[in-house]
């Protein structure tokens, strides 16, 4: 378990980086908070600074798009989906759970 | 429409390729390509492919889903078009008839006269260009690059990276000031002597010197010699349109299409670095050569090729990406000499900034050196672009 933050500083819109057996990228869309691997796998960039829209994060250097439900992306130039973890939310805390799962719909 | 040849296996012909499956095309797909490699992407030539932290591999543009809808022909260069545009004449003799054609040709980087057949002297746009040049930037070689633009900046920033002594000569008072505007061209400029490279701005290339077929220094107009090695040339390219006189096409500086990218033959579009287009609203031609220009167009250049006819207009984002030394630049918008520059973040000493165009109370550019999440925020807030369809 990796701590990532505090709820309140995590509002709608945000993104945190955090260490961990790779980077990771904590977001809050929506209300609902995502952890994928930070680093796009198309090219060298920090997925959690780019653009979060609905449950979709956009790479700040070359636009792809990935799933945060899913790591998958829905759009070129990345082909390969990103690691999905899980998020436990506790006493105002929130805790990514650094352990690979299954790329399914239902992650989250 | 049952068959459409792609000619340029680059960026913009790749992307065409898999943008024509993801547009429901299920007929015959021909990507017709001079080089012999399978499609690649440019970018990391000047920067990790260069400094050798990259493999050829992660390069590669199609994987094995996209190369298995694909006929091939590499090696291969398109010779004629003939003027219905229905019919290619290619390199190895084929003849190659199909219903729709994408443009996608490219260009060649541009050489100073008088270094053909030169040793020593390179000019960096293809992987084999980009061998070539890692293959001399050997420990103790004195590198001189000739233009100060993206590719000039980047070779410049990676030579250092492997701790070459580097200097560029660049004609302009200041590089990228039509990119950039005086302003932020001037704080770009600053980032070579920040890391060691010597930059002479005001400086033209007279001649190269050579010694046994292999240059030795460069010469200055003015007379002043610089001994060098390695010389990069970085000074632009020239759109490979030769091979389409006799088809009926318009060309200068470029293929001409319309908004939509289509030529005057509705089946046959042109994207990427060879497509003057212009823009919806008419007025003069643009042609960009930038990777998210080549990657933008072809969904569009497409989606008109397979309706027969214009049912989307190209609207470019004009972002543009480069990374030298620690920093990672990025513009979007289209800013233009006399806009006012704004520092929204930081400042031009900063070692991250980002600044906007402001053009008539409008923001008409953006630019961010090491901001990419505020840069990104700014561009989809400031400059309303559409947001991503997923």
């Amino acid at each position: 378990m990796l701590r990532a933050c505090t709820v309140d500083e995590l509002p709608p819109g945000e993104s945190v980086r955090i260490a961990g057996p790779e980077p990771i990228a904590v977001f809050n869309a929506d209300g609902e908070v995502y952890a994928i691997g930070d680093t796009c796998s198309h090219q060298d960039a920090s997925l959690a600074e780019g653009w979060l829209e609905g449950c979709f994060v956009e790479c700040p250097l070359h636009a792809a798009l990935f799933d945060l439900r899913t790591g998958q992306p829905s759009c070129l130039p990345a082909k390969q989906p990103v690691r999905t973890y899980e998020v436990l939310v506790d006493n105002g805390v929130i805790y990514v759970q650094a352990e690979r799962l299954e790329n399914t719909e239902d992650a989250a | 429409m049952k068959s459409v040849a792609i000619v340029g296996a680059s960026l913009a012909g790749a992307r065409a390729a898999q943008e024509l499956r993801a547009q429901g095309f299920d007929g015959r797909v021909v990507l017709v390509g001079a080089e012999p490699h399978l499609p690649y992407d440019r970018p990391p030539l000047s920067k990790a492919f260069l400094a050798g932290t990259a493999e050829r591999e992660s390069l590669d543009l199609l994987d094995a889903e996209d190369t298995a809808s694909l006929e091939l022909r590499l090696g291969t260069r398109a010779e004629r078009l003939d003027a219905a545009g229905g019919r290619l004449v290619l390199s190895d003799g084929a003849d190659l008839t199909v219903d729709g054609v994408v443009l996608a040709t490219g260009g060649r980087a541009r050489t100073l006269p008088g270094t053909a057949g030169v040793s020593g002297v390179h000019v960096l746009r293809t992987l084999d260009d980009a061998l070539a040049l890692r293959a001399e930037l050997v420990p103790g070689v004195r590198v001189v690059i000739v233009g100060a633009g993206f590719i000039g900046a980047e070779v410049a920033s990676t030579c250092r990276s492997l701790g070459l002594d580097v200097t560029v000569l660049e004609t302009l008072a200041t590089p990228l000031e039509r990119v950039l505007g005086p302003r932020l061209a001037e704080v770009c400029s600053r980032l070579h002597d920040r890391h060691g490279t010597v930059l002479r701005c005001g400086a033209a290339v007279d001649e190269l010197v050579t010694a046994g077929g292999r240059v030795t220094g460069v010469r200055l107009v003015g007379g002043e010699e610089l001994p060098a090695d390695v010389v990069v040339v970085g000074i632009g390219m020239v759109p490979a349109t030769e091979w389409l006189a006799g088809s009926g096409l318009e060309v200068s500086n470029g293929v001409h299409v319309s908004s939509g990218l289509v030529t005057a033959l509705p089946n046959v579009v042109a994207v990427g670095d060879v497509a003057a287009y212009t823009s919806e609203k008419g007025g003069r031609r643009h042609r960009h050569e930038h990777w998210t220009n080549a990657s933008e167009q072809a969904g569009v250049a497409v989606a008109n090729l397979l309706a027969g006819a214009t049912t989307r207009h190209y609207a470019p984002s004009g972002y543009v990406w480069s990374d030298q030394y620690e920093g990672t630049l990025q513009l979007a918008g289209h800013p233009e000499r006399g806009d006012e520059v704004v520092f929204t973040e930081g400042g031009p000493d900063a070692p991250a900034f980002v600044a906007t165009y402001q053009r008539d109370g409008v923001t008409v550019g953006i630019f961010a050196l090491n901001s990419a999440k505020q840069f990104t925020r700014l561009r989809r807030q400031a400059l309303r672009r559409p947001a991503p369809v997923a």
